[in-house]
């Protein structure tokens, strides 16, 4: 059996993690304080990858950076990046899909940190970085840790948006869960099988390591 | 000198009101500020610190002004830099008592000597959720005066204090006060409470408009 999709789909819920922590922590940050009209209409954005078909957004994304035409014919142009059917355009598609997963907890998890304790930080002369950094963050741990382990199990799972930008390139796009659907088309069950087993098995271990670190409290990113 | 003269809105189960507060606290003062709940006196401390922005007024620190709407001056509350111990505490989870005066503070003299104010000493690695209600009160306290404030805004700072712990810490609040020159403004429902601390008083009653 081919162990690379499994890499290729290990490799890009990394990265799509770690892009999505930077990322995510700062706006976030910004999103949990206080209301106005932008907040809403980008808060909005953000969670609409959780409703919308993953094929609706792998078509926008496809007709978007395709290098026949605007931004994509621009990028390829210009920088010689090409996010259709490349590595690179799976991590744009994941970081957005899976937006969602890692914005959720922690933006939650910051409103409900009483503000006296930023107050607090700031009446001893600390900087609102400071205070972000050594009070707030540290304080909402379990959290975070909830929005990296979404976010990085959703990415291993995803199917639709990854074939709709990435196709079925094997070694640079082809994922582990496109490698299930492959292998059942050409009737290789025992294959699919494989790759199936292992996506469980990581998931799983995933999840209930979240749950045994959280004291058995596993956020929904909803909340 | 501590001069302030503030209008802030308060929006009130009742309807609209004005919290309106002119008053001067000289430097090394300690005033008591009382008045019925709702009144705003929270809010007012909280305008001082600059947590709460009011709609008109003037706060002056000496010759430093940190507020002027009309001159649209205002400081951040880390610019004025006032010690606040907060009604709910505020405590930091993720520190221990002794972070909680290193993050406010690097002069380990002084951390040594509030441990010893407060009597917190033996408990120095233990975090707040390890501390008894009177224990976090006394740390809440510790960590506003880490930073040698000039001045400092106290919202109900005894009111989970036993007797005789509230005796000690009051004496010796009072001599550090004096050492220091520090002007204080305590918020207190209690009728004796501050006996023999605050020798003024502001009833912030008395100062709200309908």
């Amino acid at each position: 059996m081919d162990l690379t999709p499994i890499w290729l789909t290990l490799k890009l819920a990394a990265i799509t993690t770690a892009l999505l922590l930077v990322i995510g922590l700062p706006i976030a940050w910004w999103l949990s304080k206080g209301r106005s009209i932008i907040k809403v209409i980008l808060e909005a954005i953000i969670t609409m990858p959780l409703v919308l078909p993953p094929s609706v957004l792998g078509f926008y994304l496809l007709l978007a950076f395709s290098p026949q035409h605007g931004v994509g014919k621009w990028l390829q142009q210009a920088f010689n990046i090409r996010f259709v059917f490349s590595f690179q355009g799976l991590v744009l598609a994941s970081v957005i899909y899976s937006m969602p997963f890692m914005m959720g907890p922690i933006k939650s998890a910051l409103q409900q940190l009483p503000v006296s304790l930023s107050q607090a930080s700031y009446s001893l002369g600390k900087s609102k970085w400071q205070t972000f950094t050594k009070v707030l963050v540290p304080n909402i741990r379990p959290s975070l840790l909830t929005a990296i382990v979404l976010t990085f199990a959703h990415t291993l799972g995803e199917f639709g948006v990854v074939l709709m930008i990435g196709g079925n390139i094997p070694g640079i796009t082809r994922v582990a869960s496109i490698a299930v659907y492959d292998s059942v088309e050409q009737m290789d069950y025992s294959t699919a099988n494989a790759y199936s087993l292992i996506l469980f098995s990581i998931t799983f271990i995933l999840v209930i390591s979240v749950f045994i670190f959280n004291k058995y409290r596993l956020k929904s990113p909803l909340e | 000198m501590i001069r302030i003269d503030i209008e802030k809105k308060l929006k009130l189960y009742q309807g609209q009101r004005i919290l309106k507060i002119a008053a001067e606290f000289p430097v090394g003062s300690i005033t008591k500020v009382y008045g019925p709940s709702g009144a705003g006196k929270t809010t007012f401390l909280k305008i001082i610190a600059g947590f709460i922005q009011p709609e008109k007024g003037k706060i002056t620190a000496g010759a430093v002004t940190w507020l002027d709407t009309s001159a649209k001056i205002n400081f951040t509350p880390q610019k004025r830099m006032a010690g606040f111990v907060f009604q709910d505490y505020a405590l930091f989870p993720n520190m221990t008592v002794q972070q909680h005066l290193e993050y406010a503070t690097n002069d380990n003299a002084w951390i040594t000597r509030l441990l010893e104010i407060g009597k917190l000493k033996p408990l120095s690695t233990h975090r707040p959720e390890h501390l008894s209600g009177g224990q976090q009160q006394r740390l809440a306290i510790l960590r506003a005066l880490a930073i040698k404030p000039k001045l400092l805004l106290m919202d109900e700072p005894f009111s989970a204090l036993d007797a005789d712990m509230k005796t000690t810490l009051i004496g010796e609040l009072r001599s550090l006060f004096k050492d220091q020159g520090t002007t204080a403004l305590i918020v207190s429902h209690n009728q004796q409470e501050l006996e023999g601390l605050a020798e003024r008083r502001l009833n912030i009653n008395t100062n709200f408009h309908e």
